[in-house]
Parts: structure tokens; C-alpha cells; sequence
């Protein structure tokens, strides 16, 4: 029977299949740990006595906590301390590998695992954290757990699941210079809502999605769940194999070619059947920017703000009125014409190289705009040490933005890093939720080129508008895509 | 885990959709090693607003809150669901819930309960007009009462069962040790392990 991608990583997992009610036990490949969603599920195993059951499929490091400035000192916030102290404790009691701050392999676990190589096509890939749907850009089944689950898979390495239903993205046509897979996805959401996905995998295909870098795939996968599906996923090809050949935990030699071999099988089958299909035009997207205060209230930046009014549902209505009220926004303004406070480059979803690479070169030999400030986040300490060996760093310091150490940061501001009450941001990462980035904090949810033409305007822009503002500028807009 | 047959408590009215989990509970409330005494983050933002409907008698000691469609949406903490228990609650309706949340109040004993947005509404007018009216959440016979109003919820059968049974899902799981055991023999050798490697 023709099978989806999904289904085919379902089948090869199955340790037991359920009958009736009961669900199948589904075998994970690679469990990613973190300090924050780790310490109550170590506990669980200590009180019953058990061992992590294969710490060789197990990986830890810390990012959700870790200061992004003064590494080298304690950690300042106690509680903060405690946590990471903890994550450490854990891992050497149970004999995990991890990455600790300062640790030249250290950075967000969904930066870490992909640029290790350990995240390979058709695996399962789980970690307490719901960014983990961006291992999907590998063909991998990668979703994010909650703590008893994560107890689960340290005793178990298994999981009991019901299988997932499957919904093919199709993106058609070509993306246009300075449209990139941030845009992609946050399209995607606002078509199919916050809720859209519950229930989900979703698999991107078509030729925009396969035009796509791995880096950039990464960008699509994980904000699967910002509409509300369990996991992204995207079929693996050249351009996978290409990223992984080389990586330090990628297979070599014989391995390697039983591996490709294998891994070019898992394509959703000819002729089979998704439980839902959606369709975008990549030749109609253009910059997209949130104005709300979840990932699905989208819209093109050369829109306006939207009149609650017009809006037929009445709770989706009752939620814009919410969310203007909370971003104080007012209906018909001009996207473009909303100034910022803050600027946030980096996550699990844009703080990969690529990202760093098109935001620099928007921002080269541009400043900073005044009362403006601009966070550069690499998603991990090899990113960093990558940008900096093609002097990235120089390019944005030069420009006024501070360069950071690795983490996730303002993403989500469990570190110091976070926006002050009534403050705006315009930022690269996933969610926009009330306080997300800090108590009163208004995030507008946006591209690594939006952020960077952002920074130097002071307002919601695109680097076509800086082409614009400064004749004879630069050619960003056309070659920094990603 | 404690076992869930039947529950009967105040009802608190949510008027909200998409109720995501940093709503629930704000991040900077995440950074307790213990599985308890989360209480103090649950809805932190929305608590500091006196007109919030937990801060308004009688509800402040409800333990069944009825909330808008696509509950817990965002980040996959379990912490969204122990804040929850720990401030009180046994029991959350409604219409739709995000999936990682469902699972996570499946795990830790709280009932995640779906039921029509009709009757949702139907049972916030009742809340509203009649603050401090008691809901009783019966899991055996899949139904919610309250005064003269009754309506069925779906909870899926596996996890009602565990519920009503109060298992442990390790436990459980451990029952086929040997099976994940012949599992493990069979799998692809190209698959990667995370042992540092020499020089890497």
C-alpha cells in the first residue's frame, strides 16, 4: 500500500503495535535534553530506581537559561543557577553527554543535534521542547514531549502513541529575491490557523520547498507547531545527504552508502493518500510580518493593521480586539510604519549561520537606528565561532548591534535577556505570545532580512526599503536571501 | 498517579481562545527542579488584573475551569499542567486542545475534557449568571452536569482508562521490556550513537 513519508518512519518504529484502545509503543532514536523541561523527569527515574536506558542516545546541553553576555562568571539569577547546576548533576549521575555553557559544542539542542549530524532522515528525534519539529527538515518524525514523557524515554526509550494523521503543505512556484522560509512559514500559519495542525504531521513538498538549504528547511519544520501540529517534515534528498556527508556523527564509508540507500526510500509514495492538503503559491508571498499576538496573526508587510470589525467570526474577532489592545495597535495603520524598541536575531528557528549571514549583509555598512537595540544571538557556540571566522561579528558591531553568546535568549527571556514592560520588538523568533519575550513585552515575528532592514529604519521594513531610502545602496535585497 | 472516576466543584468561566501555555505559565515560573508549588505562575500576567475571573469570588477556589477553543497551545511544558493542579484544578473543558498539552494533563492525572463550544457556551452563561455553581465531571460515564444543564465530552479511551485506573505509563511500558529488548537487536546499524567521538 503507497504510504506517506510519515507513515513509512511510523512503521519502522513500531516496537508493538496497540489493539483497541490501546496506543502503538514507538521506538525514539534520539532523545535532546535541556536544564529547564529535565530536573522532575531525573527525579521520577531516581525515586523508582531506574537508569536512563540508553544514555547512548541521549544528549544534553543548556540553552534555555544561560546568559548570553559574562559566560565565564556564575550565573548571576539563583534560580537560574540551580536549574543548570541541576541539569549538570543529572547528566553525570546518569551518564549523558552534555554540553555545558562555554562548551565549544554547547548552543539550543535543535542548533546542536542537526550540526552534530545526529539528526538523520528517518529517525525519531523527541525532546522536552516543542522547537523539536525542526529535525523534521531531515525526514526525520521529531516532536517535542512534555516531562512525563521525557521520564518515559530516559526509562523506556520507547513512547506509547497513537499514530499522527498526515497533511501535505504543498508550496508551488518559486520564491521571489528577499522572500525566505521564515515568510514560507508564516504564511503557512496564517492560512491554517494556530489550531490548523492539532493532530498533524505535516509534510512540505513541492518545488519552493525543495529549492530550499537544509538551514532553511530547519526555519519551515519548526514552527510546525505554531499551527498547532505535532511535527514538520520534508523528504530527504541531495541537498540533505550533502549537509550531513562529513558530519562528525553522520555514518562514513560502507555506513554511509547503506545509509543513502536506505534514506532515498523515504518519500511519501506515488499515489498515496494525505488526510488533508493544503496549497500555497511561493511566486504570490512576499516579507510576512505578525501583528498579533499568536504566530497565526500574519500578514504581508505592506499591509495594514486589521480592523477587528471586519472579522465574521466572533472569536477571532473577540481575540484581534485582545491582541491590538495588548501590541496597542490601531486598525489601519500601515505594518511598515510600526517603530520598534528592540531587535532580535537568533533561535532555533533563524540564529543558524545562513540566518546570520543574510541579516549581515543587509546590515553591512549601515548603522543601527538611534533608541534602537539589536540582539545577535548565534544558536550555538559553533555558529558563533563560524560567523566570527568570516568577521560576521565585526559587520554587526560596526553597525551598533551587540554580539551575543549562545542560547536562546530573548526567544523566550528565561535568561536576562527580555523586553521591558511596553517595549517592541521586531524578532526572528517563533512565538509572539503575550510576555513571551519579557511581562509587557509586544513582539512582531519576522525574517532574518525584515529584522536587519528593521534595525536600521527603526520600523517594520524589508531591505528593499533600504534600497529605496539610500539610492546607489547596496545590493542586499537581491543576494541576501536564504 | 492518583485516580480520576468522578469530580464535582466550582466551575470557572475562561472567555478566551488560544490559551497558550505562556499564558498559563510564564517562562520566568519554569525554573523549579520540584514537580510542585507552581501554583503562584498559573495565569501570572493575567493575575495581577483584579477583574480577572480568579480573582473574583467564588470562583477564586474553582477546580473545573471551562475555557475557549485550542487551549494550551505553544510550548510543550508540562508545567502548564502541574500549575494548574497545583493551584486546584482537576478538570479543563474545552471545545479544542493543543496537542502536546492534552497528552501532558493525560500523564499527570489532570482531565483534559473536549466538549461541543455550544455547550461551552451554554455552561459560561450558566458560571456567569450563577457564580459559584458546582460542575460535576463524571470520566466513567463521560458527561459534564451542572444544575439542570448535561452534556457529553470525549476524552480518548486509552487515556480515560489509565485516568480511572490511575496507572503509571512507565509501568506499563516496562511490561514489554523484552520486546524492546528484540527491538533494539534489529535496528539499522548506519544509526548514530551521541558517545563523543575521538577528535570530533
Amino acid at each position: 500500500m503507497a504510504k506517506t513519508l510519515a507513515e513509512k518512519v511510523w512503521d519502522r518504529h513500531v516496537v508493538r503495535r496497540g489493539s483497541g484502545a490501546e496506543p502503538d509503543l514507538l521506538y525514539i532514536d534520539l532523545h535532546l535534553v535541556h536544564e529547564v523541561t529535565s530536573p522532575q523527569a531525573f527525579d521520577g527515574l531516581r525515586l523508582a530506581g531506574r537508569p536512563v536506558r540508553r544514555p547512548d542516545l541521549t544528549i544534553a546541553t543548556e540553552d534555555h537559561n544561560v546568559p548570553t553576555v559574562g559566560i565565564d562568571l556564575p550565573i548571576a539569577d539563583p534560580v537560574s543557577r540551580t536549574q543548570v547546576e541541576t541539569l549538570r548533576r543529572n547528566c553525570a549521575e546518569f551518564g549523558v553527554r552534555l554540553h555545558p555553557m562555554g562548551d565549544a559544542e554547547q548552543g539550543i539542542v535543535h542548533v546542536v543535534g542537526p550540526q552534530l549530524g545526529l539528526t538523520q532522515p528517518g529517525m525519531t528525534v523527541v525532546c522536552g521542547d516543542s522547537h523539536t519539529s525542526t529535525h523534521g527538515a531531515f525526514g526525520a518524525l521529531a516532536f517535542g514531549i512534555g516531562t512525563s514523557e521525557v521520564e518515559h524515554v530516559m526509562a523506556t526509550q520507547t513512547l506509547p502513541l497513537r499514530p499522527f494523521k498526515t497533511m501535505a503543505v504543498t508550496i508551488t512556484g518559486e520564491l521571489r529575491p528577499g522572500v525566505t522560509a521564515k515568510d514560507v512559514i508564516l504564511a503557512v500559519i496564517a492560512r491554517i490557523g494556530t489550531g490548523g495542525g492539532q493532530g498533524y504531521v505535516l509534510e512540505y513538498r513541492g518545488p519552493a520547498i525543495e529549492k530550499l538549504s537544509m538551514e532553511a528547511r530547519m526555519t519551515v519544520c519548526n514552527m510546525s507547531i505554531e499551527a498547532g501540529a505535532r511535527a514538520g517534515m520534508i523528504a530527504p534528498d541531495e541537498t540533505t545527504f550533502a549537509y550531513l556527508k562529513g558530519r562528525p556523527h553522520a555514518p562514513a564509508g560502507e555506513l554511509w552508502d547503506n545509509a543513502v540507500a536506505d534514506w532515498r526510500g523515504l518519500r511519501t509514495d506515488d499515489g498515496a493518500v494525505f488526510d488533508a492538503e493544503v496549497v500555497l503559491d511561493a511566486d504570490e508571498l512576499t516579507p510576512f510580518v505578525t501583528w498579533g499576538t499568536n504566530p497565526g496573526q500574519g500578514l504581508p508587510l505592506s499591509a495594514t493593521v486589521p480592523d477587528p470589525e471586519r472579522i465574521a467570526d466572533e472569536n477571532e474577532r473577540v481575540a484581534a480586539e485582545k491582541a491590538l489592545s495588548y501590541m496597542d495597535l490601531v486598525p489601519g495603520t500601515p505594518l511598515r510604519e510600526i517603530s520598534v524598541d528592540t531587535v532580535f536575531l537568533g533561535s532555533c528557528t533563524n540564529g543558524r549561520i545562513e540566518d546570520l549571514r543574510a541579516a549581515a549583509a543587509v546590515i553591512a555598512g549601515r548603522q543601527v537606528a538611534d533608541g534602537v537595540r539589536m540582539l545577535v544571538v548565534p544558536g550555538s557556540m559553533r555558529v558563533k565561532a563560524q560567523a566570527e571566522a568570516e568577521g560576521l561579528h565585526e559587520v554587526f558591531l560596526a553597525a551598533g548591534a551587540e554580539w551575543r553568546q549562545a542560547g536562546c535568549s530573548m526567544c523566550l527571556g528565561m535568561n536576562p535577556d527580555q523586553l521591558a514592560p511596553g517595549e517592541r520588538s521586531a524578532s526572528t523568533s517563533n512565538r509572539n505570545f503575550e510576555g513571551r519575550q519579557g511581562k509587557g513585552g509586544r513582539t512582531h515575528l519576522v525574517s532574518p532580512l525584515v529584522a536587519a532592514a528593521t534595525a536600521v529604519r527603526g520600523t517594520l521594513s524589508s531591505p528593499e526599503d533600504l534600497v529605496t531610502a539610500s539610492a546607489g545602496g547596496t545590493n542586499t535585497a537581491a543576494s541576501a536571501q536564504n | 498517579m492518583e485516580p480520576f472516576t468522578t469530580h464535582t466543584g466550582v466551575g470557572v468561566p475562561l472567555r478566551r481562545s488560544n490559551v497558550d501555555t505562556d499564558q498559563i505559565i510564564p517562562a520566568v515560573y519554569l525554573k523549579r527542579v520540584t514537580r510542585t508549588g507552581f501554583e503562584d505562575g498559573l495565569f501570572a500576567a493575567w493575575r495581577s488584573d483584579e477583574h480577572f475571573v480568579l480573582n473574583q469570588e467564588p470562583y477564586r477556589a474553582g477546580s473545573v475551569l471551562v475555557a475557549g477553543p485550542d487551549f494550551g497551545t505553544g510550548s510543550s511544558r508540562e508545567h502548564a499542567v502541574w500549575a494548574l493542579s497545583d493551584y486546584g484544578f482537576r478538570t479543563v473543558l474545552s471545545a479544542r486542545f493543543a496537542d502536546i498539552f492534552r497528552g501532558n494533563a493525560g500523564k499527570a492525572g489532570l482531565l483534559a475534557a473536549q466538549l461541543e463550544q455550544s455547550d461551552i457556551e451554554l455552561l459560561w452563561k450558566l458560571l456567569e449568571t450563577e457564580p459559584g455553581t458546582e460542575v460535576t465531571v463524571d470520566l466513567r460515564e463521560k458527561t459534564v452536569r451542572a444544575k439542570e444543564f448535561t452534556a457529553p465530552f470525549a476524552v480518548d479511551d486509552y487515556t480515560r482508562w489509565r485516568l480511572l485506573e490511575g496507572l503509571d505509563d512507565i509501568g506499563l511500558t516496562l511490561r514489554h521490556a523484552a520486546v524492546i529488548d528484540e527491538f533494539e537487536q534489529a535496528r539499522a546499524d548506519y544509526l548514530p550513537v551521541t558517545t563523543p567521538i575521538a577528535g570530533a
